[in-house]
């Protein structure tokens, strides 16, 4: 019950898809090794209380479980429902909010057209790529797309923890999120 | 049906992150629903927060963590698919506010044929649904704060621009406007703001007082 050095997402998403076909419980308890420590991490940073955080990291991955027939492989990576789940478990239980969410069955719902393989769209959400676009940017713009994740009211909070006005933060945001969309798509592109 | 009028970067990243506040993600939510090249923003915006997650320092769970979850995941039953409205004209996330079809809301009148539905949030945001009859003036107005329009239903006009069923107008303190519904059918729109809206004439500040807006 390590957790495999070098795991893809391509693992995650099979791990993931046993779980939903099978109820595989070495496939699960192999996502909770990997996963659980990292949700409990990100729900500390956003101020739950050591306790808080092991009960809904806990729940996070119960709720994965329960929830993994749902997973549509076609629609979102593993890592991404991993994500929502402890996003809205987040704003449910530390935040005590609503988060109105789209509705993927809605019959009203505009379907999108398939992107191809090498098309940026996939690129963006192809989280290797993401993760290492992230690391080229400057440590000024990573800070504050990472600090836009972790935070309550981002725009004064990242203002007052790095003593600037709110129209830099906003700006710097800004700049980031353009600078990413070029490192995707030059990578996209195989241009580096 | 295409959508033309989008969300910015800002609103989409505060959804994906998680902090932006409800009336403000119903308006998302909904326009999500029409919105192809939107939803793939808000995809892309969280494979970031996705890596962000990735690459949180682990944080070790306690002695019997896995076993807790495991009893915790088998004591309910696994979850089943929503139960989807053929033929619904409403968006999913509004219908559940709305607990009812746009064509059974309960509307109110505000003078001039335009009426209102106020819809319940649970913070600082005001969202409710306009309807304006074909080719009738929004009376004119300023926001103190920003004000998200999605339409639902019919048209309406701003200045040069026009906004068809899915398309969402954001506008904020700068913005004075009149906007006008197009001529065919009533206008049905989601609106939502932070402040109350300020009319420029004095009868629909007379309206404005015992309507809530």
């Amino acid at each position: 019950m390590s957790d495999a050095a070098g795991a893809t997402e391509q693992s995650w998403e099979a791990l993931l898809l046993a779980v939903a076909e099978t109820g595989d419980r070495d496939a699960f308890s192999r996502l909770f090794v990997h996963f659980a420590p990292r949700v409990k991490s990100y729900l500390l940073r956003q101020g739950s209380s050591p306790s808080q955080a092991e009960d809904i990291a806990q729940e996070t991955l119960a709720l994965l479980w329960r929830k993994a027939g749902l997973f549509d492989p076609a629609k979102a990576s593993a890592s991404t429902w991993i994500f929502r789940i402890a996003r809205n478990q987040m704003i449910d239980r530390i935040r005590r909010r609503q988060r109105p969410e789209l509705d993927p069955n809605d019959p009203l719902l505009v379907p999108a057209a398939e992107p191809a393989p090498d098309h940026q769209a996939s690129k963006q959400q192809d989280i290797a790529a993401v993760r290492s676009a992230l690391a080229e940017l400057p440590e000024k713009q990573r800070e504050v797309i990472m600090l836009s994740f972790f935070e309550e009211d981002p725009h004064p909070a990242i203002a007052e923890k790095l003593q600037l006005p709110i129209g830099t933060v906003k700006s710097r945001i800004r700049l980031a999120l353009a600078r990413l969309d070029t490192l995707l798509d030059r990578n996209a592109h195989g241009e580096s | 049906m295409e959508t033309h009028h989008h969300l910015p970067d800002d609103l989409l990243l505060a959804y994906a992150a998680g902090s932006l506040a409800e009336g403000w993600s119903l308006a998302v939510a909904s326009h999500l629903t029409y919105c192809t090249s939107c939803r793939q923003r808000d995809a892309a915006l969280e494979a970031i927060g996705t890596a962000a997650l990735e690459g949180m320092p682990p944080e070790p769970m306690d002695a019997g963590a896995f076993e807790a979850c495991m009893a915790r995941a088998e004591s309910a039953v696994a979850e089943q698919p929503l139960n989807v409205v053929a033929g619904s004209n409403t968006p999913a996330p509004l219908r559940r506010y709305l607990g009812c079809e746009l064509d059974a809301v309960k509307w109110s009148p505000l003078g001039g044929g335009i009426r209102q539905y106020l819809i319940e949030t649970g913070d600082e945001t005001r969202a409710r649904l306009l309807y304006i009859p074909p080719g009738e003036d929004v009376p004119q107005h300023t926001h103190q704060g920003l004000e998200l329009t999605l339409v639902l239903a019919g048209s309406f006009a701003d200045g040069d621009e026009e906004f068809h069923a899915g398309d969402i107008e954001v506008a904020d303190e700068t913005v004075d406007h009149t906007p006008v519904s197009g001529p065919n059918g009533p206008c049905i729109c989601l609106a939502v703001t932070d402040a109350p809206l300020v009319f420029r004439r004095w009868l629909p500040r007379m309206i404005q007082r015992f309507a809530k807006i």
